[in-house]
């Protein structure tokens, strides 16, 4: 079963941390994605870029619109995501557990749909 | 034949006789995916004329220059194991005597330190003959992570012999094989739209495996019951599709669509065993899926002798998914209210089991009671609660009907 792992954070908190604790982060992440591949659970994942560089697009009757900025403005934005490929909901969000934005904000865990229709 | 086909059928048979040999099952299996690349590029000027000599002498090869580049330590392991591997079978040991190595080689791919996706991936490039890129595909994960997954899987092996199980081990070890085979039937018994279109067929793939272990085993009831169950199934493959990958219900399926060849082939494959043998889930399911295959209309269903099979099924193997669909068969016999009180009796382990189809099997027997506004509603929880895509547009879609038949 597939999760997609939401990680929301606020890069400012990670601007005013000291060099030691960020990298303590850096590290952390090295470590879980390390783990995450060799036991065959990443499917995928990517950091984004900082939330002042998102653009919304709305299209209304057939015209589409653009603003900079977030969708929804909150001093929390999706900073990156994962998607991991496991066994139960429980270990989804043991994983979620250990990636280290979960101890300042939140993870938020998904299951992904799939395409397997059992007999209706 | 093609040469892909002949080599997948080859596969087992030199991944068996290189472990036999050599040992090192992990070692092995590299050495003859080495071989199988070299081979689909070279045979197409022209197939030699013993495959499978020329691929255990190219393998062998392979496996010798790995071994002697290797430690020092790693070439006393393998003199150890070739050792082994010269030690002759017990003689009192029958079953060795005429049993092919493909199901040895089963046995260690379903082994019970594996994780049940281990076992499934391994299953599948082992035995299945299929290239990691494409198990990575049917699974829809990249290729590295399948990769991780297999050398994982065959690391946790190094120490599992190549052997079939004794005695006091075998059922439960079968067991675990044929639960792999049907997970493999399951993933690929899948809609034919989107993304699924270009998967592996995993489903013929898990027939053609559970056909292999029945030629092998021919008198086990739950290997001929299982092998009944996915032909079965199968055979309603192209009615159980609609236009756009909807879900269509078995009482709503185009029989002329079913493949009667399969179907003859499932109902002679069930019969024997289940005069034969001693009785088990597989064969029962088997039976269950051969008196809907062999009604001309939906309204000539024995829904009478499927309520049996479902209460003995209940009684030698209990699960919550059985117990669902017991409760749909007794309404067909004595009326939805029957099948709804037995939805409430399901215990609360059972109901987190089923997940959302309590749900959906409610929802169904409401809507045949009558009862338009309550179906309309549990169908809508049901379809919040699948992670299946087309289930999720099947069950929503439930819900808008009986909404607009009830005039809402």
């Amino acid at each position: 079963m597939k999760y997609l792992l939401l990680i929301y954070n606020n890069p400012a908190t990670y601007e005013a941390m000291p060099e030691q604790e960020r990298n303590a982060i850096f590290a952390d992440v090295d470590r879980i994605m390390d783990e995450l591949t060799r036991s065959g659970e990443f499917v995928g994942g990517q950091g984004l870029a900082d939330p002042s560089q998102s653009k919304t697009v709305r299209v209304r009757d057939g015209v589409p619109a653009v603003t900079d900025g977030p969708y929804v403005e909150a001093k929390e934005q999706m900073g990156g995501y994962l998607i991991v490929d496991c066994e139960t909901a429980e270990r989804a969000v043991e994983i979620a557990a250990g990636w280290p934005d979960a101890k300042y904000f939140a993870l938020e865990v998904r299951p992904i749909m799939h395409t397997a229709g059992a007999d209706v | 034949m093609s040469i892909e086909d002949l080599l997948r059928r080859e596969t087992p048979q030199v991944l068996s006789a290189l472990t036999r040999r050599y040992g090192h099952f992990d070692l092995c299996e590299d050495a003859l995916q080495e071989a199988l690349l070299a081979a689909a590029t070279q045979w197409r000027s022209g197939v030699p004329d013993s495959p499978r000599g020329w691929l255990l002498t190219v393998a062998s090869r392979r496996l010798t220059d790995q071994l002697r580049a290797e430690s020092a330590r790693l070439r006393r392991e393998a003199a150890v194991a070739s050792a082994d591997s010269l030690v002759a079978p017990p003689a009192d040991d029958e079953r060795l005597a005429d049993r092919d190595d493909t199901l040895t080689l089963l046995f260690l791919c379903c082994h019970p330190s594996l994780s049940a996706p281990s076992q499934v991936a391994l299953t599948l490039r082992a035995v299945g003959g299929l290239t990691t890129a494409e198990i990575a595909r049917a699974f829809f994960v990249p290729e590295t992570t399948m990769g991780q997954r297999i050398s994982r899987a065959k690391q946790r092996l190094r120490g599992a012999g190549f052997a079939t199980p004794p005695g006091a081990e075998w059922a439960g070890r079968l067991g675990a094989v044929l639960h792999v085979l049907y997970l493999i039937f399951n993933e690929g018994y899948t809609t034919t739209s989107g993304p699924a279109l270009h998967r592996p067929d995993l489903t013929r793939e898990a027939i053609r495996l559970t056909r292999e272990v029945h030629r092998m085993l021919p008198d086990d009831g739950e290997v001929a019951g299982l092998l009944a169950l996915m032909l079965l199934n199968e055979a309603r493959r192209a009615a159980r599709v609609g236009p756009g990958g909807t879900l269509i219900p078995l009482e709503e399926q185009d029989r002329v669509l079913w493949d009667r060849q399969a179907i003859a082939e499932g109902v002679a494959l069930v019969s024997s065993a289940l005069s034969a043998a001693p009785l088990g889930p597989y064969q029962l399911q088997a039976a269950i899926a051969a008196v809907h295959a062999e009604a001309p209309t939906p309204q000539d269903t024995d829904w009478p002798q499927i309520v049996k099979l479902y209460e003995v099924l209940l009684r030698i193997a209990p699960n919550p998914m059985a117990a669902l669909s017991h409760a749909v068969a007794v309404a067909m016999v004595d009326g939805p209210a029957a099948g709804l009180d037995l939805l409430d009796g399901l215990a609360g382990a059972s109901r987190a089991a089923v997940g959302h189809r309590l749900e959906a099997v409610r929802a169904h027997l409401l809507d045949l009671a009558g009862d338009a506004s309550a179906a309309r509603d549990a169908y809508l929880a049901a379809a919040r609660g699948t992670t299946s895509l087309p289930e999720q547009r099947y069950l929503g879609a439930r819900a808008a009907r009986v909404a607009s038949a009830a005039g809402e």
